[in-house]
């Protein structure tokens, strides 16, 4: 297998735990808030999810259990950040250092041991392209993740919650005027990005790499903020991040084996540089920025 | 009298110490138009935040069509049939006309489109359904409100401050509009401020003044000097006169000056030219989001132009246009923003601190520290000379009220014997007793010499103090109009744009 063919086959998988972390992440912040406790959220869905399916319970399971371990962080962040509008960068972060510090107390004794992760189901025909064909050949979640890709860019470009989404991130003042339940229906966002981080993490650990090893989400929750600006808050340009960081990452590898004469550490730092790179050239654009970007993210907002 | 569609039965709020609204009483009647006036502060606002659900009162009772009401919610109160149409509009800018009004109305987009249509057609309220927000006029966006507001089909609508964002012309459109509303059977309770329109247009009008009712009367039946003492409890302050003066040398300069502005929803500067001299003042017409914000951080120094363009802006003959606002002050300049807290003031400082800001060149540094006792006796003196109401130069900027706050800036940036001041929207959001003294300082400055510029979005002001006048529109200026010559509804068609042709 070429680099090239390597790199196209593992691509989705790969950005799988971005793309589900950062859509999560982009309704929370459509709606006007900003949750910066996401690599905590996904590390503790990726232990729990892990330790359901080493004890048994299944690959379903193990994502009921680490989505609802998010949801869990989620309505600790939500309650502090929406319902007692404290400051959402400090609640954020200490969430963040919650999660990650129960999942090294639940994952304690899991340490360093594997599990078997889910099976690959090849796309008829296509699968069997040349170069390309690795693409096709992929695991349940990553085609769920696809579906709901499209799903989240339909909400926002078609439907009434979309638009009422965007509403109440653009000008909560003027939406509860209206009559919406602003506070509700922040916290029900929030909800939905904690249950997408705890799929991303348990994606990560009992899918993609299925084994447990603390510390093991490395900065991918980060990543995946870093994803949303990147994405301009756009769905389409999210993915297309989100494949790119899943290449980028996968690149490495490519020249870690191919035995390119530069240093592994600064090749597996690759996708942070990366991100560090886009999201200057990104932000430097202040048009881009105003105009699809979300007026009230991060401002705490009362009735 | 028909039996009231809305009563109001001693409807009492307090916030903190203040008491907002006492004991009022109102009744609207069905098909009817009735006012609420009175001055910035006088409660207006607080009572139309009650009966919107916004806010709920200490004491008092709600009554619709004779029935005791709670009311806990805006939607709530959408459901019983009150609209009401904000004066800082409840829109949202990155979505389209259509979509705005979806989050209200039920309904497919390209149904209420065509209801948009009709509607428009029937009460005078063209507007562009797919158009988005961010690229309207004040006007559209106003229209865009009031069809929000009737698709839900009210049974009564609230109008705050409606006609403060419009032109002299459209605020004909718009009572044309409320007028064919009325005979079509909805109530509607207009907030306002400006005795000749109630006069023009409503049926009834209760007066505030204080937080408590002055007056409940038809106000056809008075006159304006009836009004205005019930509204003010005196007679309105006389209007100021201007002596002719000869103007004295050049010393403010703008020429052809171009500027895109960073905000993609802002309006960029075009070929903007004006000359202002020692001993006039010179005001800016125009509707806000003209370009007056561009206009006024370019001549604050807020914006600076690049080293090569700095002879666009001259001031006091010296080229300043890539100087920052510091260098611009040491020049002789002083300004006066529009926004008071954040801009003009930080409003978690004491006004002592707030002096310091622009007023630290007055000897209240000693080597690099601040003279604590210097600092106080100049806000101190501030305090008095301008008779700001306030506890003392301890007292928060935040804490003060508009009007006496506006005062204490005014204050600090006069104190600083400026040869040139600009002020934007001097009095905006003032009561008429701080505005009459905030005039009567511009006309003592410019009688003492120094060169006044004034943005303002109400016309009455600038014909009242002004020597010229000038309209931004879309980033356009318009050439020199004299306002001794000049009709209101003449600049009004600059407003709108609608005078260049002519000219």
């Amino acid at each position: 297998m070429s680099g090239i063919e390597f790199i196209l086959a593992g691509m989705l998988a790969a950005a799988t735990p971005f793309l589900l972390a950062a859509l999560g992440e982009l309704v929370v912040e459509r709606a006007g808030v900003l949750n910066l406790g996401l690599e905590g959220m996904m590390a503790l869905g990726a232990a729990i999810g892990f330790i359901v399916v080493y004890e048994g319970g299944g690959h379903v399971a193990a994502f009921g259990a680490a989505g609802l371990a998010g949801v869990g962080l989620a309505l600790v962040f939500g309650a502090l950040a929406i319902g007692l509008q404290a400051n959402q960068v400090a609640v954020g972060l200490a969430v963040g250092i919650l999660g990650q510090g129960l999942s090294s107390l639940v994952g304690n004794s899991y340490e360093s041991l594997t599990i078997t992760g889910l099976p690959k189901l090849a796309f008829p025909v296509l699968s069997d392209l040349p170069v390309v064909g690795g693409l096709f050949t992929q695991d349940i979640i990553v085609w769920l993740s696809l579906i709901g890709t499209a799903l989240i860019w339909a909400m926002f470009r078609y439907s009434r919650l979309g638009l009422i989404l965007r509403a109440i991130g653009e000008n909560p003042t003027a939406a509860r005027a209206i009559g919406y339940r602003v506070t509700l229906l922040r916290l029900w966002a929030v909800v939905f990005g904690g249950a997408m981080a705890g799929f991303a993490g348990a994606y990560a650990a009992t899918v993609y790499t299925p084994l447990w090893a603390d510390g093991m989400i490395a900065g991918r929750g980060w990543i995946a903020l870093a994803l949303v600006v990147f994405g301009t808050w756009l769905t389409g340009r999210i993915f297309f991040g989100a494949c790119l960081f899943g290449a980028v990452s996968l690149a490495s590898l490519v020249a870690q084996t191919e035995g390119w004469p530069v240093p592994s550490q600064l090749l597996s730092s690759l996708p942070y540089i990366v991100a560090i790179v886009v999201l200057g050239i990104i932000t430097s654009n202040k048009r881009l920025l105003k105009i699809n970007g979300v007026a009230s993210l991060g401002e705490p907002f009362g009735p | 009298m028909p039996a009231p569609l809305l009563s109001l039965r001693k409807m009492t709020k307090t916030y903190g110490q203040t008491v907002a609204n006492s004991a009022i009483d109102l009744d609207v009647a069905p098909g009817s138009i009735h006012a609420i006036l009175g001055e910035n502060g006088a409660g207006k606002s607080t009572l139309m935040k009650l009966i919107y659900g916004v806010e709920r009162p200490d004491a008092g009772e709600v009554l619709w069509n004779g029935a005791p009401i709670h009311l806990s919610s805006p939607a709530e109160a959408r459901r019983l049939g009150i609209g009401m149409v904000f004066q800082h509009f409840s829109l949202f800018e990155t979505l389209t006309v259509v979509e705005n009004i979806s989050l209200v109305v039920p309904g497919s987009k390209t149904d209420l489109a065509t209801r948009i249509r009709a509607l428009g057609q029937d009460f005078g309220l063209l507007v562009d359904p797919f158009a988005h927000v961010h690229a309207l006029s004040v006007g559209e966006r106003q229209r865009v409100e009031i069809i929000r507001c009737l698709l839900t089909e009210p049974r009564l609508l609230i109008l705050d401050e409606p006609t403060s964002v419009l032109p002299p012309q459209a605020v004909g459109l718009l009572f044309d509009t409320l007028r064919r509303l009325r005979d079509g059977g909805v109530s509607i309770l207009f907030i306002s401020h400006k005795l000749d329109e109630i006069r023009a247009l409503c049926d009834r009008a209760t007066i505030l003044r204080g937080g408590r009712v002055t007056g409940d009367v038809d106000p056809r039946e008075h006159d304006a000097h009836d009004l205005a003492r019930m509204m003010i409890g005196r007679d309105m302050p006389a209007p100021l006169h201007l002596d002719p003066m000869p103007p004295g040398e050049l010393r403010l300069e703008l020429m052809g000056l171009n500027h895109a502005s960073d905000d993609p929803f802002g309006i960029g500067l075009a070929e903007v030219s004006l000359r202002l001299h020692a001993g006039e003042i010179l005001g800016i017409a125009g509707i806000s989001g003209n370009g007056q914000s561009e206009l006024s951080r370019l001549i604050s120094g807020e914006t600076v132009l690049p080293h090569g363009r700095r002879d666009e802006i001259r001031m006091l003959d010296k080229p300043v246009g890539h100087l920052g606002p510091a260098a611009r002050r040491a020049i002789g300049f002083a300004f006066v923003p529009e926004e008071r807290l954040g801009r003009g003031a930080v409003p978690d400082m004491s006004l002592a601190d707030n002096s310091l800001l622009t007023a630290h060149p007055l000897g209240l540094l000693k080597r690099g520290l601040i003279d604590r006792q210097a600092e106080a006796s100049f806000t101190a003196a501030c305090i008095a000379d301008f008779d700001v109401r306030t506890t003392g130069p301890d007292a928060e900027a935040g804490s003060l009220s508009g009007g006496n706050l506006q005062k204490f800036i005014m204050g600090r940036e006069i104190s600083l014997h400026p040869r040139l001041l600009f002020v934007a929207q001097p009095t905006w959001g003032v009561d008429i007793g701080a505005a009459t003294a905030i005039r009567q300082r511009l006309v003592q400055m410019r009688n003492a010499g120094v060169a006044v510029l004034v943005i303002s979005e109400e016309l009455e002001e600038l014909f009242e103090i002004c020597d010229r006048i000038q309209v931004l529109h879309k980033g356009a200026l318009s050439p020199s109009l004299d306002p001794r010559s000049t009709r209101p509804e003449e600049i009004g068609r600059w407003m709108i744009g609608a005078a260049g042709v002519a000219a």
